[in-house]
């Protein structure tokens, strides 16, 4: 189990001062003019060599990212955009930074804007999320007002944090739609390229990074990205956010190891599974858009991101959704299909009409109300979906289904032939 | 995608208070000049702030102060799903998140409360029209789900039970506390810290235990440590402020704890609402270790930890 010393969120369930005399008394803070001082690409060397990968979900090398920016302002402002649109099912990392850290994410924004060059943050927080965003603004007022951001800072860079707010749009998270719901437009992302390091919010360079991601660096910068690096292995190194939901004992959300077991995880930290781990039928280990991974692979199974695209799921933003084998597996997954298609922002056809299309056979498929022959129709209008559209969240809604028909097919069968034979279709796989 | 349309009955005007139309400047101002448009979202809401929701000529109203051509603001209004375009229920409106991590922890038992108490539909209001209700997408709380919002608060850990509690309270009056509506320190395992056991504990930690002075004490229990006292932190579990509170008890040692009865276990853990940790996390298996003056694999890590101080 990770120790308590080597954990970054040390206020993660708000046990004590959000503000800036606790979380200076938490080592927020502590000699930032110290960090800045050693420039903007000592910044990004040890960003790199700590191996950080980004934590909302793609898991792309923070420093990597930094460095695109350009070196020189061609007279344009640079910015630095934090993605606080958290809206991944399953995941509720953020909002405890928000809350209860954030003063963590605002220095974060100071080292990692310096590094890029930007005087400017805005951080995006999702609209529901509206305590979380009291909180966040207060800190920011706070940090104004102890000469921590604005003009002639005591780390002597010029810098502003300004947060935004949404309305409820998860596309919002996909960084393009983001940054078009910034300019006070519909959320429709962007094509690619030119990627926001060359044209981002205001036609400007743009870094957009998750607030993990961010609210990480000034510890990892402190305490050497050796230390980071230390901790879990090689291209999946660190301490994470875990949000574990769903039929455990004791839902979570908990910072641990990177690579941690599945079961450690669970046992150590939520109680077990709900009925013992015997009970377990699948999990979805990072968030609604990865496939789900079925119980017979989840023994020593290893929670980062190398080990579960091997499984071809993924870490995403390590939001683990725990079934037990109570559940209505494919109704599971029939829901997220319904939040797919009433998330898709509708821009391209393959993405808004597939996402409804999918759900409706899948409800169709919970029932047994459906032919075997659908199930490979199914499939491959997943194929068709995934890939085939601006943005991932056409992928996000193709890979639940893939997961469900790629290890639970035998259910849907068995529940259009119970249907078939005049049989209750009997939801539950037990 | 979410097909959204314009309430039929529209008000002929809108205007925003004295206040929020300063706020609506102090606003606009946080964004470069020339990109009033980025304070869209903020405008909108300001106004169902004001009215419940949005309406149509309140949309004329924003797209005026923002020098934006009307169509755009009302794509807007019409794209992001928080903006109610019809009037909601007085009291309250509630959004019940029926996504599938909430879904698994019975949100089809709240959407059934809200159909019984509130309407047969969404968005319709009930017949007082002092609330109405909507099933919402991920609302970001997921580890405590079942949950819903009303307004600016979350309530979470719901059951059908609570959340009817909540609303006989709003519909008598009554104050509400947001938050998990059992007893459970917000995101944090409900049987106690399993983390975060080591840092300095602040204020609010102190409530999660009760006062353990009552003179109430566990079998076999001591006055006073037998010379010194073990170091019980050795046990994965206890941390430095579980120590003092089995020390209050009169818990010095290791022996003490690997003796204990199965009616001492359930008095302690009830004593100090542990919720079975003890059992769990075997306490009783690991004293008896230390007390043989064996080590455990949580122990030895603890002493490396510790020497590398």
């Amino acid at each position: 189990m990770l120790s308590d010393r080597d954990r970054i969120f040390t206020n993660l369930y708000g046990q004590g001062d959000w503000g800036l005399e606790g979380a200076m008394a938490r080592g927020a803070w502590d000699d930032t003019k110290a960090l800045i001082d050693k420039g903007g690409d000592w910044i990004i060397e040890q960003m790199k060599a700590s191996g950080l990968r980004g934590r909302g979900g793609a898991g792309f090398p923070t420093g990597l990212k930094w460095s695109f920016m350009p070196k020189e302002s061609d007279g344009r402002p640079h910015y630095l955009v934090v993605n606080a649109d958290e809206s991944e099912p399953g995941t509720c990392k953020d909002r405890e930074i928000m809350r209860h850290d954030p003063h963590l994410l605002i220095e974060g924004c100071v080292v990692a804007g310096f590094a890029m060059g930007a005087h400017t943050a805005f951080i995006y927080v999702r609209g529901e999320f509206i305590r979380e965003r009291e909180n966040l603004q207060a800190a920011v007022d706070q940090a104004y007002e102890a000469g921590l951001l604005g003009k002639n800072t005591k780390y002597g860079w010029d810098f502003d944090v300004i947060v935004h707010h949404g309305a409820g749009a998860y596309i919002c998270g996909e960084e393009t739609a983001l940054l078009e719901s910034l300019e006070g437009k519909k959320g429709m992302p962007r094509m690619k390229p030119p990627f926001p390091a060359s044209v981002g919010v205001y036609g400007c360079p743009t870094t957009v990074n998750n607030v993990e991601s961010i609210a990480v660096a000034p510890t990892i910068l402190r305490r050497g990205a050796a230390w980071f690096a230390g901790l879990g292995r090689e291209n999946n190194t660190g301490t994470k956010l875990f949000c574990v939901s769903g039929h455990v004992e004791q839902p979570c959300t908990v910072e641990e190891e990177m690579g941690i077991t599945l079961r450690e995880l669970i046992d150590r930290h939520c109680g077990g599974v709900r009925g013992g781990w015997d009970n377990l039928l699948a999990v979805i280990p990072g968030g609604a858009s990865v496939p789900l991974i079925p119980a017979s692979q989840c023994n020593d199974l290893n929670m980062d991101f190398d080990s579960l695209k091997e499984l071809k799921s993924g870490l995403g933003t390590a939001a683990v959704i725990v079934m037990d084998k109570s559940t209505d597996i494919v109704r599971a997954i029939s829901r997220l299909s319904y939040f797919y298609k009433h998330e898709s922002c509708g821009q391209c056809t393959p993405c808004r009409e597939g996402t409804g299309w999918m759900w409706r056979v899948l409800e169709r498929m919970a029932d047994g109300r459906a032919e075997k022959h659908e199930i490979d129709m199914l499939l491959n209008v997943t194929y068709q979906v995934e890939g085939h559209t601006i943005c991932a969240l056409g992928d996000a809604a193709a890979w639940p289904v893939q997961g469900l028909i790629r290890h639970f097919r035998g259910e849907i069968e068995r529940r259009i032939d119970a249907r078939l034979l005049g049989e209750p279709v009997m939801e539950a796989a037990e | 995608m979410a097909v959204r349309r314009l309430a039929a009955d529209q008000p002929t005007t809108f205007a925003f208070s004295a206040d929020n139309r300063a706020w609506a400047g102090r606003e606009i101002a946080k964004y470069p000049e020339g990109r009033a448009a980025s304070a869209v979202i903020a405008l909108l809401w300001r106004v169902q702030e004001q009215e419940g929701w949005v309406s149509e000529p309140a949309i004329r109203v924003v797209a005026e102060m923002l020098d934006m051509p009307r169509i755009r603001v009302l794509e807007v209004a019409t794209f992001y799903t928080m903006f109610q375009l019809q009037p909601v229920g007085r009291v309250a409106h509630v959004q019940v998140c029926g996504t599938t991590p909430c879904w698994l922890r019975g949100a089809n038992d709240l959407k059934d409360v809200c159909r019984q108490r509130i309407h047969g539909d969404q968005h319709a209001l009930s017949e007082d029209g002092r609330f109405s209700w909507e099933e919402v997408e991920c609302l970001g709380a997921c580890v405590n789900a079942p949950m819903i919002q009303i307004g600016a608060d979350t309530f979470e850990d719901l059951d059908r039970g609570s959340f009817e509690a909540i609303l006989d309270a709003l519909a008598d009056g009554r104050p509400v506390t947001p938050g998990p509506q059992t007893e459970r320190m917000r995101a944090a395992p409900a049987g106690g810290l399993t983390s975060l056991l080591e840092v300095p504990e602040a204020d609010t930690a102190t409530e999660e235990l009760p006062p353990t002075g009552s003179g109430d004490r566990p079998a076999g229990a001591l006055d006073a440590p037998r010379g010194d006292a073990d170091d019980l932190k050795k046990i994965s579990g206890v941390g430095p402020k579980l120590e003092g509170i089995l020390n209050d008890l009169g818990i010095f040692h290791y022996d003490q704890i690997a003796g204990w009865s199965p009616d001492t276990v359930a008095w302690v853990d009830e004593h100090l609402k542990f919720k079975g940790r003890i059992d769990r996390e075997d306490w009783i298996g690991q004293a008896k270790v230390l007390a043989a003056g064996g080590e455990t694999d949580f122990s030895r890590r603890a002493s490396a930890d510790s020497e590398t101080d």
